[in-house]
């Protein structure tokens, strides 16, 4: 799993590339929340055009982030979700607490 | 009818081979000719019994588990074992949304997931001894 960053507008753009597990998300927690820290982040929006699998433990990671933004009155956005992924999203209700964007300027626009 | 084929793998419960399981199995999958779809069912489903045994079975221990897969005409029996430490209350482990591990960030969905992706998952589990989870899955495009 790789993990990348962009800053925008107080958004902070977290992209997503390869294979989130519970092996990954062990990996990629700590490094996501460091980042949220680093940059001051009030809200952040998921890339994940490169994320080609998902199980449950993708769930935990993005609850995890949604408690550590809302807290300071943030929010968690996603785009580019695969139909894939999109299935885990709906079957979890994570869409009552993650927007969903076409791209990151219209998500970024929009928080 | 009888088995027309049959694999079995075993191997340490260490968090790098979840991937590594699930892509074995739908290796051994692919002989059915199932579509890409009906592929990533069962790697999802096989990722998170795998995920159970290592975290809830074994928890911070290092065991074995075993995964044995058989083929009859167009389906698959996938069995998912540990011999960790057992599920207090199967039922209860099965409802959405329960964890037994909150402090880890788990989303209580592993079960969800499986029963929503395969065509049958059944859960036998006794405690110190072991879990076993043998899930099914039928491809229709055969």
């Amino acid at each position: 799993m790789r993990l990348s960053f962009e800053n925008i507008n107080k958004g902070l753009v977290i992209k997503l590339d390869g294979e989130l597990d519970h092996h990954t998300a062990e990996e990629i927690r700590d490094e996501i929340d460091r980042e949220i820290e680093h940059y001051g982040a009030k809200n952040i929006i998921f890339d994940l055009s490169g994320m080609n699998f998902m199980d449950s433990s993708g769930i935990g990671v993005i609850i995890g982030r949604y408690k550590k933004v809302s807290k300071m009155g943030g929010e968690v956005a996603v785009v580019n979700i695969n139909s894939r992924v999109e299935r885990i999203f709906k079957m979890s209700g994570l869409f009552n607490i993650v927007k969903r964007f076409e791209s990151k300027t219209q998500a970024v626009d929009s928080l | 009818m009888s088995i027309q084929n049959h694999m079995r793998l075993e191997f340490l419960s260490k968090s790098q081979n979840e991937a590594f399981a699930r892509v074995v199995v739908a290796s051994f999958a692919a002989q059915l000719d199932p579509t890409i779809e009906e592929l990533a069912d069962v790697k999802t489903a096989v990722s998170e019994a795998v995920t159970n045994a290592i975290i809830h079975g074994y928890e911070d221990k290092i065991g074995n588990v075993i995964i044995e897969c058989s083929i009859q005409d167009n389906k698959i029996e996938i069995m998912i074992i540990d011999h960790g430490k057992g599920i207090d209350d199967v039922e209860e482990a099965r409802q959405p949304l329960y964890t037994s591990k909150p402090e880890l960030e788990r989303s209580g969905m592993g079960f969800t997931v499986m029963e929503t992706f395969m065509d049958e998952v059944e859960i036998q589990s006794l405690k110190d001894v072991g879990t076993k989870i043998r899930m099914v899955k039928r491809f229709e495009s055969r």
